[in-house]
């Protein structure tokens, strides 16, 4: 039997019907219909499903949907300006860091997210918190090298609130 | 002048990416759309007793079964002897066995539970070398050793005389290399969207590396002509080869047709891993006569390529690796035996230079150790020997834009190896007499 959950969906309140045992990946892709959180192993291994609880970066393939009850979820579309691109997307965007492009929408979240912590990492705290987004192709590097050229300001601030419009 | 020649340039679907908007295939979606679920067997080598799919049909939210008696024609892939669904005597673990379109996966994995397979279970065989031993179980009716064009046990390479070669060589150096399964792991896991559209076509959105690889053997598994079948590719989360094999294609077009309604198939991860076609081990021998100069006089390579359960993509593999394991060397004196052996184990796929990469692994490492017993450098022997422009390859092709050199030449440099120089100037366009 489906259940009511109420939250914050990219800045729009949000009432969802779904299965208590589904996840917020299940919900969002399956219930909602948005496909950018992707799956790639539905264990919490891979981060593909990467997205912003409360502010705080989480694999939504672990979160029951059920919890997210009266809280914040942004994915990917609500970081994304109606014009223009969110500087770590124009940072991955001209260094050519997605290759697939399937585990990018995780790494973009993981990195504003940590961006948001911790405002001037050094590269290996950047590869430390991109630990947990698996890139089969292989692009770690161009990833933390444009996390790195977003935390020297070369792409601009990073945005403060989140778009309202979604 | 040049617009793109030495500048970076955005990929064309980079914006696509960066603002999630890509669409993979697992994006897709179709109203009402089954979910499919596949009874996999437990066992690397059975027979199939008995199965029972009477009770699964029955299940609430279920509409359509199928087992290989529902299966048109129940052989593809590019050598067409894989199963769709598993016959009498499955061969590798996790071959599919049964599969049910459901209304939700809670329901199809419902159904699977209530398919009743008795199995006898048999003995498998995993060494390839154990499998070409007479009298090791015979995982296939004909036979474990692949027929090269139906009749040799061997794939041959001959070049001059390898007997006078050994002759006249100042050292025997012999070597014997291994490669391990693979995996490709691909982040997006493998998936099928099926449905038959207002026309009568079977569609089929496919997360296949290789469209026109494959469309045929579909077309034929279907026993539908090619113009009732629409095949459609897309943006992929990965594949690295994985892609060139069926993993779900068949059977979520299969459940469509029957079920007259839109069906997908993806893969788990765990399925991913543990069940699609692999990089199948290799063992390389390798035989080299070599003179105290560094040249190589003769070799022979001895190739077995464990198939795995089916031939898959495995003889493209073996055929590949028998014209190029022996390198970019001249050698006068040469000898390749390829064996092609079937086992238990998953079935040999297409991965990232497929039986190329495996042979240059064994070769390369084979030419260090030629290199010590003559007291040679590394860098010496692969200059030494290399090909240079119009010479004929093992296999008889007159080489052309040869740079064999000129890398070895780039690689010493991006290595920090100052080279003597003879070799610093040599080049592949001027051969030494």
């Amino acid at each position: 039997m489906k259940q009511m959950v109420s939250f914050v969906l990219n800045g729009i309140p949000v009432e969802v019907a779904v299965k208590p045992e589904a996840t917020l990946l299940e919900m969002l892709r399956d219930e909602i219909g948005l496909t950018s959180p992707k799956c790639g192993c539905n264990h919490g291994d891979c981060g593909a499903c990467t997205v912003h609880l409360d502010n705080q970066a989480v694999k939504s393939c672990l979160v029951l949907a059920m919890t997210v009850q009266g809280r914040e979820v942004v994915t990917l579309d609500g970081i994304t300006p109606s014009q223009g691109l969110h500087p770590i997307q124009q940072a991955f965007y001209e260094k050519g860091a997605p290759q697939c492009g399937y585990c990018t929408p995780g790494m973009v979240m993981a990195a504003d997210a940590f961006l948001h912590r911790n405002p001037h990492p050094t590269l290996e705290e950047i590869k430390e918190a991109l630990s947990g987004n698996l890139c089969r192709c292989g692009s770690y590097e161009k990833y933390a090298q444009a996390v790195l050229a977003v935390a020297n300001g070369e792409y601009g601030p990073l945005p403060e609130g989140r778009e309202q419009d979604v | 002048m040049f617009n793109a020649i030495g500048k970076p340039i955005p990929r064309y679907d980079g914006l696509g990416h960066v603002t999630g908007r890509t669409i993979y295939v697992s994006d897709v979606t179709m109203p009402g759309t089954l979910t499919c679920k596949v009874l996999r067997c437990p066992y690397y080598r059975a027979r199939i007793v008995s199965l029972d799919v009477t009770q699964a049909k029955r299940m609430p939210g279920v509409y359509g079964v199928i087992t290989r008696e529902d299966v048109p024609y129940n052989r593809f892939a590019m050598v067409p002897d894989n199963h769709v669904l598993a016959e009498e005597i499955t061969r590798y673990r996790g071959q599919p066995v049964a599969a049910v379109a459901a209304v939700s996966k809670e329901a199809a994995l419902d159904a699977l539970a209530k398919i009743k397979v008795e199995y006898e279970e048999l003995e498998p065989v995993f060494d390839p070398e154990k499998a070409m031993e007479p009298d090791a179980p015979q995982i296939r009716p004909e036979g474990n050793v692949h027929l090269f064009d139906g009749t040799s046990p061997v794939r041959r390479v001959r070049r001059g005389d390898i007997e006078k070669g050994f002759a006249e060589a100042d050292v025997i150096v012999e070597g014997r290399y291994t490669t391990p399964c693979e995996e490709h792991a691909p982040l997006e896991c493998c998936s099928t969207l099926a449905y038959v559209d207002e026309s009568g076509k079977l569609v089929l959105y496919s997360k296949t590396q290789g469209v026109y690889f494959v469309m045929g053997d579909l077309a034929n598994v279907f026993q539908l002509p090619m113009n009732k079948l629409k095949f459609i590719g897309n943006t992929i989360g990965g594949s690295f080869g994985s892609g060139n094999s069926v993993a779900t294609d068949h059977i979520a077009g299969l459940l469509a047709l029957k079920t007259g309604k839109p069906v997908r198939y993806t893969l788990t991860r765990a399925e991913e891993m543990m069940f699609t076609t692999i990089s199948t081990p290799w063992i390389f021998k390798i035989k080299d006569g070599v003179r105290r100069d560094g040249k190589i006089t003769a070799r022979h390579v001895e190739v077995i390529h464990d198939c795995g359960a089916f031939t898959e993509l495995g003889l493209y593999a073996a055929e590949k690796n028998a014209n190029l394991v022996a390198g970019a060397n001249l050698i006068e004196n040469l000898a390749v035996d390829t064996h092609m052996v079937f086992t238990n184990k998953l079935p040999s796929g297409s991965r990232r230079g497929f039986g190329v990469n495996v042979g240059q692994f064994a070769e390369q490492v084979q030419l260090d150790r030629d290199a010590r017993a003559v007291g040679i450098s590394p860098m010496a022997i692969r200059f030494i020997n290399a090909f240079h422009e119009d010479d004929i390859s093992h296999v008889g092709n007159r080489l052309r834009a040869v740079s064999t050199i000129e890398t070895l030449q780039g690689v010493a440099d991006l290595a920090g190896i100052s080279l003597e120089e003879q070799y610093r100037t040599m080049s592949s366009k001027e051969v030494e007499k």
